[in-house]
């Protein structure tokens, strides 16, 4: 009685915290229709909702607006289940795409695709996928020569992303301008020039993804206790940790292939996540709710703060998140815990 | 000992001339050695049918093989100064992330401040280049336990990561200044001028002598901070001095040919090899090492894609990360 008692005021919070973050959603969203671009009144915006109000408001809507809108928060979302998947498994907030080359990977596939092969949506999707699990794949190899652990993954992760960089500076150096400008936008991750192609995309991937991850949540939150642990259980520990790997990585890479890959949202919506549901196992869907509001938040900066200009997402997610990793690891540290 | 160390020495500066000389007579065109010779000579006039032959030594081979020495030799001692005074075998400008610093300050000055000459930014990248190193030094050595070669790269990872947004932010706002920025990012020996080598020349010559300099403190310091006090040395001073001498270095060389990963990194690995651990030995092997290592790098990449090219950091990167890896996977790697 005691242990379920504790576990419903667990959710209680969670649950708390889960519709405030809808709400945030909600609030970003009308901010950035009344406020950005070709700026729609809150009346306009909900009667081209339903269909009424004028030719521009209803095309501003529904073909500007809410494609990107739509495309964001998904995106987020698969970017911070991917990483919470991730950070879950390897019990470590670095263990993130970012950080162990599968982000570089899948731009240097993507990069090799738009410039060398001239190749559209579906050919850019393949080759960020294909890029992506090929640096994972060396990463991880070369990480099981030794053991070692997670350190060890991180320093060939960081390696392996720099060595790529080069490649993907070079592969842009060489391109025609506006390939190479389109090419380095895709690069940082941006939600510019999206549209219901897209959104469909991903919308295909996470109907399926999403909900089979969900309700892997438990599994996921006893396996993060360890190995042993989930085995008293009854969890079979190796099937399920293969299956959460490659859903993580349907997850993160169709969010890639989408959108470019948007700087550490896979690291830091975890994060915020724990620390608003204050409960120490990693849990999903606060995750997913938190991703998608740091993306439709960085993406109302990165249009309102260089108006007119449109900056790519991952500019305002890289340079706060960059900052954020340098405060984790330096908090971290200082308590004298390993992170 | 110490005379094996001075034949390696004088075997390491005659394989630097060697590497000069490539560079200046290998390329897209080939020229004959006697024209190369004579081009060479200031105030002599070409030949008949000469006249574009020395027009490509002059103009294109000698400032880009002048500029391979200065920033091949900045790089590579500040690479050794910087693993000394981290007492980190994972310390390279690239890594952490001191380059990138340089790089969005350079982005910076170019964009808003209308900054259009390496005379101009070189300070911009000093500027960049110190605060990048101050930071992650902090975040890297705060905490109870002090600094691990882990924390430092990691520290280097994020700041640098923030670093490269806010230059790609920069460079995408406007088509003309990325794509300027996007040639100078790869590390590109070609298309300097000798000007650009001279005004980093000064620089780097002054960093070269402060770290060549630091060796005998470094060489105290090695042994941790408290047992180099007890045997007399200024461990404060020389962290700064240290300090002065990897922004002066770095700075200068991301300002002449961008920046450029991985040289510093692998370098002093490789001379440690060869002298151990003494830093008045490794440091002047970094300093010849190095420049051979960037000239051959770009005289491959000329040769590798005829007739185009590959650039000499890309290359530099392509050899450098392996070696990276090798060292990761080659320690035994405790907690971060």
């Amino acid at each position: 009685m005691r242990a379920r008692g504790v576990a419903v005021k667990v959710d209680t919070r969670t649950v708390a915290v889960c519709a405030g973050l809808l709400v945030a959603l909600a609030a970003i969203a009308l901010l950035t229709i009344t406020s950005v671009g070709a700026r729609l009144t809150v009346a306009g915006a909900i009667e081209a909702a339903g269909g009424g109000g004028t030719l521009r408001e209803r095309f501003v809507l529904t073909e500007l607006r809410l494609p990107r809108l739509v495309l964001g928060a998904l995106v987020g979302a698969a970017f911070a289940l991917g990483g919470a998947v991730f950070q879950s498994l390897s019990r470590n907030p670095l263990g993130s795409p970012d950080i162990i080359g599968f982000t570089t990977g899948a731009s240097s596939g993507a990069l090799a695709a738009i410039l060398l092969f001239g190749a559209g949506p579906t050919g850019i999707a393949a080759g960020a996928i294909a890029g992506g699990l090929a640096a994972a794949g060396v990463v991880y190899g070369l990480a099981s020569l030794r053991g070692g652990g997670m350190t060890r993954i991180i320093l060939i992760g960081i390696g392996v992303s720099a060595m790529l960089l080069a490649v993907n500076n070079f592969l842009i150096s060489r391109a025609r301008l506006d390939a190479a400008v389109a090419a380095a936008a895709w690069l940082t991750g941006t939600l510019n020039g999206r549209g219901w192609d897209q959104v469909l995309l991903v919308v295909a991937v996470l109907v399926v993804v999403g909900p089979v991850l969900l309700s892997y949540g438990r599994r996921l939150q006893l396996l993060e206790l360890g190995d042993e642990v989930a085995r008293g259980v009854g969890v079979r520990v190796g099937a399920v940790r293969l299956r959460l790997v490659l859903l993580a990585v349907a997850a993160v890479a169709v969010a890639t292939a989408a959108a470019g890959p948007v700087a550490f949202i896979s690291l830091a919506a975890p994060q915020i996540a724990r620390r608003l549901t204050g409960s120490a196992p990693l849990q999903l869907l606060p995750s997913a709710l938190t991703g998608a509001v740091l993306v439709l938040a960085g993406d109302f900066a990165a249009q309102w703060l260089f108006a007119p200009a449109q900056l790519p997402v991952g500019v305002v997610t890289g340079a706060v998140g960059g900052g954020y990793l340098a405060w984790l690891l330096s908090r971290e540290w200082r308590k004298g815990r390993t992170a | 000992m110490t005379s094996r160390r001075t034949i390696g020495l004088i075997i390491a500066v005659v394989a630097l001339a060697a590497a000069a000389m490539l560079s200046l007579a290998l390329g897209t065109k080939s020229i004959p050695a006697g024209t190369i010779l004579d081009a060479l000579r200031p105030g002599a006039l070409p030949g008949p049918g000469q006249a574009e032959d020395f027009q490509i030594v002059r103009d294109l081979r000698v400032p880009r093989t002048v500029l391979g020495l200065v920033a091949g030799l900045a790089l590579g001692l500040a690479g050794g100064v910087m693993q000394a005074l981290t007492r980190n075998p994972l310390a390279d400008p690239g890594i952490l992330g001191i380059n990138a610093g340089a790089a969005a300050a350079v982005v910076l000055a170019i964009r808003f401040l209308g900054v259009g000459s390496v005379t101009g930014y070189i300070w911009f990248a000093f500027g960049g280049a110190a605060a990048a190193f101050t930071v992650v030094y902090f975040l890297g050595t705060r905490g109870r336990s002090g600094a691990s070669p882990q924390r430092l790269a990691l520290a280097g990872a994020a700041v640098g990561a923030a670093l490269l947004s806010v230059t790609n932010a920069v460079a995408l706002l406007d088509v003309s200044t990325f794509d300027r920025y996007r040639l100078w990012v790869v590390g590109s020996l070609a298309g300097g001028d000798l000007d650009v080598a001279a005004s980093a020349g000064w620089f780097v010559a002054a960093g070269a002598l402060l770290a060549l300099a630091l060796g005998r403190p470094l060489n105290a310091l090695a042994l941790g901070a408290d047992s180099a006090q007890a045997l007399g040395a200024h461990v404060g001073r020389t962290r700064l001095l240290t300090a002065v001498a990897i922004t002066v270095l770095c700075g200068a060389a991301t300002a002449a040919i961008g920046p450029v990963a991985f040289l510093g990194l692998a370098v002093p690995h490789a001379a440690r090899a060869f002298v151990g651990p003494d830093q008045r030995w490794l440091l002047p092997y970094c300093a010849v090492l190095a420049p051979v290592v960037l000239l051959v790098a770009d005289v491959v990449g000329r040769l590798v894609v005829r007739p185009g090219e590959l650039e000499a950091g890309l290359v530099t990167a392509l050899i450098g990360a392996p070696v990276f890896l090798a060292i990761v996977l080659r320690r035994r790697i405790g907690h971060l």
